[in-house]
């Protein structure tokens, strides 16, 4: 037992010697996997950890939300509509949902939205924690915005939604139903759609045909395609997920690709100096398995704790960035963090096994040769 | 020391930081959890249909409830331009698979 670890201690002591030979090369294989893997999963953990977030959010989104088209263009719902939708049988509720979206002279896009709540004050508001980031607002400052009408319309800040919220909330205004019909200068008896609960779960389908045949114009959207619509954003094919994930493999692939074409005249030359001197082909082929367990683990270990620490403890900057785009109110992703081991275990089996099964292949072809001849090659 | 169990000792850090993840995924996890659950009773009145990943364009702000062509709404021959229009995909149509 001592002599095999001793053997192995060896051959990675040598090993090491060998690598730290060709620093430069080494270091920049070492940096370029890590970046690959860190890359791969930063966003492994980022679209695990939005999905989680998106469902735990959506658990409370609407039954169903009618809305109702005008010449292929969303419209105003009359409330006419709602009452008629409550009396279908398997229909709980109907709330008419007051929202819209108010675009600021700083280029910011706000999600106002009526709150039915009737501790609402007029002329108060509740807003998400970006828009007071990105005004330098706290609770009591006044919020000037300019009605539909071109009269100013003050709200005062009554409080601030906390950071916690900001994915479903960063850039929502909360007013009064009154303050919302004056700011867009609404029409009274008209919602910007309507939330509709239905008693059994199992009915969905049956009362938004049964919608759909009372008001040709309208367009139900059940909860199950809101759920569908982010799985679809989160899943790999999505686009975001694709375009890094491509990005990150492809370049994996190049790198890997480059490593199992074969060997430089100078890792032959070692290969065929070490033959000659007494080593077995098992010692060459072990002396290169390290070699690639150093670089891949190495990397592996580092790229998947630097990933953690991207997303979870920086909230995720460089994809933030990408989905901020040219908005001026964006979220800070502070994500819950989700570990999914199936998915390390894929992404290990994927990069490491590859790539040390890379290294090995080409020695091998070289270790069994005649060692005069690699040496001389 | 030798090369090699220095190495191995930075591999058992790094494995030891590894492993540590999911011990620190639990427990933050449970904290965070109990503060978004507390943010959802506050805003479940609201009776939100979107997360707020994109307040850029409509409808990447609101993906669920936009259909396929408003991005291409803005003007006659509009075309998508915003970036994270790129990102995010449009919401499914009914008989599509997911």
């Amino acid at each position: 037992m001592k002599t095999v670890v001793e053997r192995h201690l060896n051959i990675l002591d040598f090993t090491l010697a060998s690598l730290l030979r060709r620093k430069g090369k080494n270091l920049s294989l070492l940096t370029i996997y890590l970046l690959v893997i860190f890359m791969l999963a930063s966003l492994v953990f980022f679209v695990t950890a939005l999905k989680r977030e998106a469902s735990l959010i959506l658990e409370d989104a609407p039954d169903m939300v009618v809305q109702r088209l005008m010449a292929g263009r969303q419209d105003l719902v009359p409330s006419l509509y709602a009452d008629s939708i409550a009396s279908i049988r398997g229909v709980s509720e109907v709330r008419p949902r007051l929202w819209g979206y108010y675009f600021d002279v700083n280029g910011a896009n706000y999600t106002i939205m009526a709150n039915d709540d009737p501790s609402a004050e007029p002329e108060s508001a509740m807003i998400g924690s970006a828009i007071a980031r990105s005004r330098n607002m706290v609770v009591g400052d006044l919020m000037p915005l300019v009605s539909y009408d071109k009269v100013p319309l003050l709200l005062q800040i009554k409080s601030i939604l906390p950071g916690g919220s900001d994915l479903m909330a960063a850039d929502l205004i909360l007013i009064s139903s009154n303050d919302f019909r004056r700011l867009f200068h609404f029409p009274a008896e008209q919602a910007t759609d309507l939330a509709v609960t239905v008693r059994n779960p199992k009915e969905l389908a049956t009362v938004a045909s049964k919608i759909v045949q009372m008001f040709p114009d309208s367009r139900p959207i059940l909860k199950s395609e809101i759920l569908r619509t982010y799985q679809a954003i989160f899943d790999w094919r999505g686009g975001m997920t694709v375009v890094l994930l491509a990005s990150a493999l492809i370049s994996f692939i190049i790198f890997a690709w480059d490593k199992a074409t074969g060997l430089s005249a100078e890792e032959r030359k070692e290969i065929g100096i070490l033959k000659s001197i007494g080593w077995s082909t098992s010692d060459v082929l072990l002396l290169k398995f390290w070699e690639g367990v150093v670089i891949s683990l190495t990397a592996f270990l580092l790229g998947v704790v630097l990933a953690y620490g991207h997303v979870f403890f920086l909230s995720a900057p460089l994809f933030a960035q990408a989905l901020k785009g040219w908005s001026v109110i964006y979220p800070a992703f502070r994500l819950s963090p989700v570990l999914d081991g199936y998915q390390l275990a894929v992404l290990f089996f994927l990069t490491v096994v590859p790539y040390t099964t890379a290294t090995i292949f080409p020695c091998w072809r070289a270790a069994t040769t005649d060692p005069d001849a690699a040496m001389r090659s | 020391m030798r090369r090699s169990i220095k190495y191995l000792l930075l591999t058992t850090v790094n494995l030891v930081l590894f492993s540590l993840l999911p011990l620190h995924a639990r427990y933050a996890q449970r904290s965070a959890d109990a503060e978004l659950k507390v943010q959802a009773v506050r805003l479940r009145g609201l009776q939100l249909t979107d997360l707020c990943l994109s307040t850029e364009a409509r409808y990447t702000r609101h993906p669920a409830l936009t259909d396929r062509h408003a991005p291409f709404q803005e003007h006659p021959l509009a075309l998508e331009h915003f970036p994270s229009g790129s990102l995010i995909l449009p919401s499914r149509l009914p008989n599509e698979n997911p």
